[in-house]
């Protein structure tokens, strides 16, 4: 398994380590609007156990999906709020 | 002896804040208490209906009568209340409830209200995600459904508005004798108290007779993602009834609601006995079922939040509203299970009619709490 892979999230590759999950990969490259809420506001992972449902961003084009309880994937599309 | 004000509102869901604002308007100096904040009893554990039901006559008569008068602020909500026109669609899942839907259309018509029996080629049409071989349907179109914390809030701010003092969230002890005495030790005195404090209602009171009149019914809820166009309608199998009005200790019922964010509000389930307000999975589980046999387009979307909660029930599936027999100073308004929604105006209505001796449009006599008594009235 090698300890790289590379994802690429609204259109901008990233390199992350393996086993990262998508929450954690987005965080560390500076996502902090995962989605919108009704209202417009930005929103982003509260409890990273899959409870809260705020980190949900669209994953190789299935929308909703927890991105706390997805690992990365090589070549994987990640789609956030900035692209909504 | 000097009061504090002329009618105090134990409660601050939905139906004490229909209760306090049409007070305050009429001149009357209203004082609301609650133990929590507004709206989070048995107003939060329900859906938003604005629906007209016809389990018995003087549900249909209170159920007609509030649904006109929400209709009267129809433009004046604003946006927080949600209030969405989008009528009720009654679905009939065989030639059975067919028939049914046939009576229904009678009845309401009867009362004025625009019902329409639709082929189930035009359910489909109206609703693309329902499942084949349904037998047809019953659209009411005068039909709503609102969010029914912002609708609680609407109506306290008006309340205030009109003059009516929201207190702080304080425990109610005891109510009684033109007295409320609160945990913090004060008693407020009024010429009238009404109680709209939903399933705690009879441990208020000095009497034990009414005990048992009101039984908390447990009603499980989930919320999909968004995902606009998905339910059009309020859409209701018409084996609803069956589920509402019968006494079965657990059952679940095909009951959708569009909220304007594009979610759905999936229902419902109900049962007695239940202690503790947690999500049960075997319950939810087969009222999720039920929604996605009616409608498969659902299993395509994320519920995002599960919850559960108590609504108070009667025996006889209607609102304990009137005085109390043997102390006319206490006005209950309670006990409306899911239809607090709709019927929180002509409650109010109601009440409004008691304190002031007026005439009501809807007959006041079946909703006496007197029929509820154990050992009769007075005991």
């Amino acid at each position: 398994m090698p300890d790289h892979i590379c994802i690429r999230v609204d259109g901008v590759e990233h390199r992350v380590g393996a086993g990262t999950s998508v929450a954690a990969a987005l965080w560390n490259a500076g996502v902090r609007a995962f989605r919108v809420s009704p209202s417009g506001a930005p929103r982003a992972p509260a409890c990273g156990m899959g409870t809260c449902f705020e980190c949900r961003v669209t994953i190789d084009g299935r929308p909703d999906t927890l991105s706390c309880q997805t690992p990365c994937r090589e070549g994987m599309e990640v789609r956030t709020a900035h692209e909504a | 002896m000097t009061l504090d004000c002329d009618v105090v509102v134990v409660g601050a869901g939905i139906v004490g804040a229909a209760c306090a604002l049409r007070l305050a308007e009429r001149g009357e100096a209203v004082v609301v208490v609650d133990r929590a904040s507004p709206a989070g009893g048995a107003t939060a554990a329900g859906m938003g209906h604005i629906v007209v039901m016809d389990g018995s006559e003087a549900q249909l008569d209170l159920t007609v009568s509030s649904r006109a008068l929400w209709r009267e602020h129809v433009g004046s909500m604003p946006d927080a209340v949600e209030y969405d026109p989008c009528g009720t669609l009654w679905i009939a899942t065989d030639e059975e409830e067919l028939a049914t839907a046939e009576v229904k259309r009678e009845v309401l018509r009867a009362r004025g209200v625009e019902a329409d029996l639709l082929t189930a080629a035009a359910v489909a049409e109206a609703e693309p995600g329902l499942c084949g071989g349904l037998a047809g349907g019953l659209r009411v179109p005068g039909d709503a459904v609102v969010y029914q914390p912002g609708a609680t809030r609407w109506l306290l701010q008006r309340a205030v508005q009109a003059g009516a003092q929201l207190r702080p969230p304080v425990a109610v002890e005891r109510v009684g004798d033109g007295r409320v005495a609160l945990r913090d030790g004060t008693t407020l005195r009024a010429r009238h108290v009404v109680v709209a404090a939903g399933g705690q209602t009879a441990a208020l009171l000095e009497t034990r007779a009414l005990d048992d009149a009101i039984r908390p019914r447990k009603g499980h809820l989930a919320i999909t993602s968004r995902a606009p166009g998905t339910c059009r309608h309020q859409l209701v199998e018409l084996g609803y009834g069956r589920s509402a009005h019968g006494h079965a200790a657990e059952s679940v019922a095909f009951n959708l609601q569009p909220r304007r964010t594009g979610q759905v509000l999936v229902g419902s389930s109900r049962q007695y006995g239940a202690t503790d307000a947690s999500v049960e999975p075997g319950v939810l589980g087969r009222m999720l079922r039920r929604a996605v046999a009616l409608m498969p387009a659902l299993a395509h979307l994320l519920i995002v939040r599960t919850w559960a909660g108590f609504r108070p029930a009667t025996s006889d599936g209607l609102p304990l509203v009137g005085p109390l027999p043997h102390d006319p100073t206490v006005v209950l308004a309670a006990g409306h299970e899911g239809l607090g929604i709709t019927t929180s105006m002509g409650t109010a209505a109601l009440v409004e009619a008691i304190i002031h001796g007026a005439p009501s449009s809807v007959a006041l006599a079946p909703f006496a709490p007197a029929r509820a008594m154990a050992g009769g009235v007075g005991a």
